[in-house]
């Protein structure tokens, strides 16, 4: 029980107490505001010096011809530039890398999550993430000094191998799932005999469907080893430790709960993988794939050492045997020449460039944006 | 009384290194590629006759080096071409003035890999083949190969060379291949067969095949006298005339001593006469 005399201002702050301490803490958040915004403040800075030099080069007739020429001549007489050569093959070889590390990475993450043992995932994650460290230019020097001359000399080889990588999985799962529904059109659904029978012979086919595909591949002579397909292999390398890792944290992220529910209701775990947890972590998935487009998109040292650097369309268009040049390989090789003040419009088209690399960037993170959100309203989260 | 000790240290080194880097005198060199390899040598052989002298050498391609010198970011600027109208007029504009010295004489030598039969070809021929007129060896009386064609980027000082005196300023196909550096053309031609390159004589050796042009073949003499078509002076530009008797100008005039003379021909230049 306290004395009736207590000393109640022992337990308040004095007036100058309460005023020093909001000051501080005013301070204190200005300060912490400053710093976080210092990032966003960066990047419209970036982007206004960019469109400020960019600018310049726009009139109807200059982008017109810079989005439908493919002739790029900028030390030319007159110098033209058509870059849409260029923007094709910044197109080509990031599909070619996105399609290299997004089924291979989210399987992986799949793997690491769902279906190796934990001591596994231990040594593995940390391998995957040293690929994220190893530098770009030494990817690069690898491209260009040992794996060209490995596609100019067995070039066959090299592409019956990956018709041979791809095929097998792929060929292994239509057996399985082929014979399976066969099986039940013939009403022997369940019975372990026949449906061994249609699986050997389809197997029979795919393997003769592979083999075939091979021989063609083999037959491929590659003219020159830097080329679209090299670097498409070696950006989708350079983007899986990305998407893994993404991945990844979004599988983990969905939760023991949501697993051990399914199957509770009696499902197998690749049912669950299917239907429960990667529906789940679908957003973060997609986000992973977005970042490993990104990385591709701006990827600049593998592609000006490798590409082949010509500023051509390939003959047909999914040609990847062709060499190609992409937005980021031209400023990098052309940045020297274009000096301010002896070649102005050979200057600006650069910044045109990097404008456009820039709008689909933030097209890019606006999409990954819009896919979470729309994945939480539709959760109601 | 242990930290002021410390404290007092620290305030006294302080104060001496500005007298340690004083002492220094540095030479910032940048520009081509082509005269990369010379101009190492001579900043090697002159940092050992003059140690107290630092000497670093940048290569970023001719144009680089020009608008370096312009900015006044390096001392000499060594380029594989003239200084273009352009940037003469961009360097008076800065308060720059750009003086050439002509250090040695370069040949562009063809390349081809070593495994091609073809031994000469004339210069109508060499442009066609870039120009994309000539598109398989076997026009040319080479295997029936697809001729793949390198070139270096057009920040360079040797591909203006190459675009001045074969392609006669006319545009290359648009299925050449560019590379950033004469040495990647040399490791792009020596591991692709069906490859054609150009590059400078210092990078010239046994795991590429150099072609006759116009039936003369590229080595110094014919260089100088001029009977090799595709040859050009190399520059060292600085800003100004070096002043008698300065680090600069004893190092610019490196390359009429006969120690220079020596070291230009062991890298596979032409003296300048």
């Amino acid at each position: 029980m306290s004395p009736p005399q207590a000393n109640r201002s022992g337990l308040l702050l004095s007036a100058g107490a309460q005023r020093r301490q909001r000051v501080a803490r005013m301070l204190g958040q200005s300060f912490l505001f400053a710093v976080a915004s210092v990032s966003a403040v960066a990047v419209l800075f970036i982007f206004v010096f960019i469109v400020r030099d960019a600018v310049p080069f726009f009139s109807w007739e200059r982008l017109r011809g810079f989005f439908t020429s493919t002739r790029w001549y900028p030390s030319g007489s007159p110098p033209e530039f058509g870059a849409l050569a260029i923007i094709y093959g910044s197109a080509m070889v990031t599909v070619g890398a996105v399609v290299v590390a997004v089924p291979l990475g989210i399987a992986a993450a799949v793997c690491l999550s769902d279906v190796l043992p934990f001591g596994a995932r231990q040594i593995i994650k940390p391998v995957i993430e040293i690929l994220a460290a190893i530098p770009s230019v030494a990817y690069g020097f690898f491209a260009l000094v040992v794996f060209a001359p490995l596609l100019q000399e067995h070039g066959g080889r090299v592409l019956a191998v990956m018709v041979w990588l791809l095929g097998l999985p792929l060929c292994a799962l239509a057996v399985l799932v082929l014979s399976d529904m066969l099986s039940r059109l013939a009403g022997h659904h369940g019975r372990k005999g026949p449906q061994g029978v249609i699986a050997a012979i389809l197997g029979c086919l795919f393997a003769g469907l592979l083999i075939w595909l091979s021989r063609m591949a083999a037959a491929v002579q590659i003219d020159s080893g830097t080329n679209a397909l090299n670097v498409a292999l070696i950006l989708g390398i350079m983007a899986l430790p990305t998407v893994v890792s993404v991945s990844e944290d979004a599988l983990q992220a969905a939760g023991r709960e949501l697993r051990e529910g399914s199957y509770a209701l009696g499902a197998t775990r690749a049912e669950t993988l299917l239907n429960v947890v990667v529906p789940a972590a679908s957003g973060g998935i997609s986000a992973a794939v977005i970042l490993g487009f990104m990385r591709a998109i701006g990827e600049t040292m593998v592609v000006w050492m490798a590409s082949g650097n010509a500023a051509q369309l390939p003959q047909p268009f999914y040609n990847f045997l062709m060499p190609v040049r992409t937005l980021t390989a031209t400023i990098a090789g052309d940045m020297g020449e274009a000096d301010h003040v002896t070649g102005s419009e050979r200057y600006h088209v650069l910044f045109v460039m990097a404008l456009v690399l820039l709008l689909i960037s933030f097209g890019c993170n606006s999409v990954s944006e819009w896919i979470i959100w729309r994945r939480r309203k539709r959760l109601g989260v | 009384m242990k930290r002021h000790v410390f404290s007092g240290t620290m305030a006294a080194m302080l104060a001496l290194l500005p007298l340690a880097v004083m002492g220094e005198t540095k030479l910032v060199l940048d520009g081509s590629t082509t005269l990369g390899p010379l101009a190492k040598a001579f900043a090697e052989y002159f940092m050992q006759q003059n140690p107290g002298v630092k000497i670093s050498v940048s290569e970023s391609g001719s144009g680089n080096g020009a608008k370096s010198l312009i900015n006044g970011t390096c001392h000499i600027a060594t380029m594989s071409r003239a200084m273009k109208p352009e940037e003469v007029q961009a360097a008076a504009a800065k308060g720059v003035n750009v003086v050439a010295h002509i250090i040695a004489v370069d040949a562009l030598p063809v390349l081809v890999h070593p495994s091609n039969p073809v031994k000469d070809l004339t210069v109508q021929q060499v442009k066609d083949i870039f120009l994309g007129k000539i598109t398989n060896w076997k026009e040319v009386g080479g295997p029936n190969m697809k001729i793949v064609k390198i070139s270096r980027d057009t920040n360079s000082g040797t591909y203006e060379c190459f675009e001045e005196l074969v392609m006669n300023n006319e545009k290359m196909a648009n299925d050449v291949e560019y590379v950033g550096s004469n040495g990647a053309v040399r490791q792009r031609v020596m591991s692709t067969p069906a490859a054609i390159g150009y590059a400078g004589l210092a990078f010239v050796d046994k795991k590429v095949k150099a072609l006759k042009i116009n039936g003369v073949a590229p080595c110094p003499v014919t260089a100088r006298n001029k009977t090799y078509p595709i040859a050009r002076p190399l520059y060292m530009y600085t800003n100004g005339e070096p002043k008698k008797g300065s680090t600069l100008e004893r190092f610019i005039n490196l390359h009429k001593t006969k120690k220079g003379r020596e070291i230009v021909e062991e890298i596979g230049f032409v003296p300048a006469d």
